[in-house]
């Protein structure tokens, strides 16, 4: 038995930061947000640079409610889309060149989103994690935690449901 | 009234996250609050359309629904969202401002239960709802 070799460690890491970087990068809205990825294999974890314009309550002060639940959606719609696209990058059936210049898949659509808050988000650096729990043809579930200092207390988490993008060619 | 509107008005102005995103608060009174939020290109979520991101529609709903909670009649102190749940009918229009109506609908000593409606220029088919829960602080 024979297996063909590795490719180079960097021609690996090059095309998965390439692609999920091409990702993040093609939503202005994340930036925005100073919402940033990183990547470990096929884990990502998302961090929410904390700013000013994140304040929802000046007095305390606190993160806005909006600003975290945009940053739980946020984190469940890059990995939902990052593990939809894993294989088709890795196969080469995905060209991660066209992506970085551009052509990007279409993403999956928020069906619903409910975000539960647990305590409030203190003016710091959040951390969030997302668990794609079942990814059908078209539809998917998506669980998400955040975090900000310790990892096991969270400070908000959700759960939503996506429309997966539709093959157009399937559907004639 | 017109003071009401006004103080409530420099309150949501006052967040800094919302004045980030360009709310306005045009209505408010009786546990009910509308916002408005204009299309700006920063908070595209959608590149292929540049359709508006959900994160800004759950913010502006969020918003809009603690609003609509510190202007119920029973004058809470403060709240904060309990959970929040938003429903997505449609992408927003691009190039139009989304105008969110909240409605604070019951009000217990500790809870306050809140819908709220998001529309753009179309006003017949809503953009997106939500339906949440949010914590009442009476002053004693």
């Amino acid at each position: 038995m024979s297996r063909p070799r590795p490719e180079p460690v960097q021609v690996i890491k090059q095309r998965r930061d390439a692609a999920l970087s091409a990702l993040v990068e093609s939503v202005p809205y994340i930036g925005f947000l100073g919402i940033t990825f990183e990547r470990r294999g096929d884990e990502v974890t998302s961090t929410m640079h904390f700013h000013d314009a994140l304040i929802g309550n000046p007095m305390l002060p606190a993160v806005h409610g909006g600003a975290t639940a945009a940053f739980l959606e946020v984190t469940a719609v890059i990995t939902l889309q990052w593990f939809h696209l894993w294989p088709q990058f890795e196969s080469g059936e995905l060209d991660v060149e066209a992506m970085t210049t551009g052509q990007m898949p279409r993403l999956p659509k928020t069906i619903d989103f409910t975000v539960d808050y647990l305590r409030s988000g203190l003016p710091r650096d959040s951390y969030a994690r997302a668990t794609v729990n079942r990814s059908g043809r078209r539809y998917a579930s998506v669980q998400v935690a955040a975090w900000q200092d310790h990892k096991d207390k969270l400070f908000a988490q959700a759960t939503g449901h996506f429309l997966m993008p539709q093959d157009r060619a399937a559907e004639g | 009234m017109a003071d009401k509107t006004q103080l409530a008005r420099q309150f949501i102005e006052a967040i800094p996250h919302s004045r980030a995103l360009g709310m306005e608060l045009t209505e408010i009174g009786d546990g009910r609050a509308v916002i408005v939020m204009p299309y700006d290109t920063k908070l595209i979520g959608d590149p292929d359309t540049g359709v508006i991101h959900g994160g800004a529609v759950s913010a502006l709903m969020d918003t809009c629904c603690g609003a609509a909670v510190m202007s119920h009649p029973s004058a809470p102190s403060s709240t904060a969202t309990i959970d929040l749940r938003i429903d997505y009918m449609r992408g927003a229009t691009p190039g139009q401002t989304i105008r969110t109506t909240a409605t604070c609908h019951h009000v217990t000593r500790n809870v306050a239960f809140v819908r709220a409606v998001a529309t753009d220029d179309e006003t017949e088919t809503p953009v997106a709802t939500a339906s949440g829960a949010f914590t009442v602080e009476i002053k004693r």
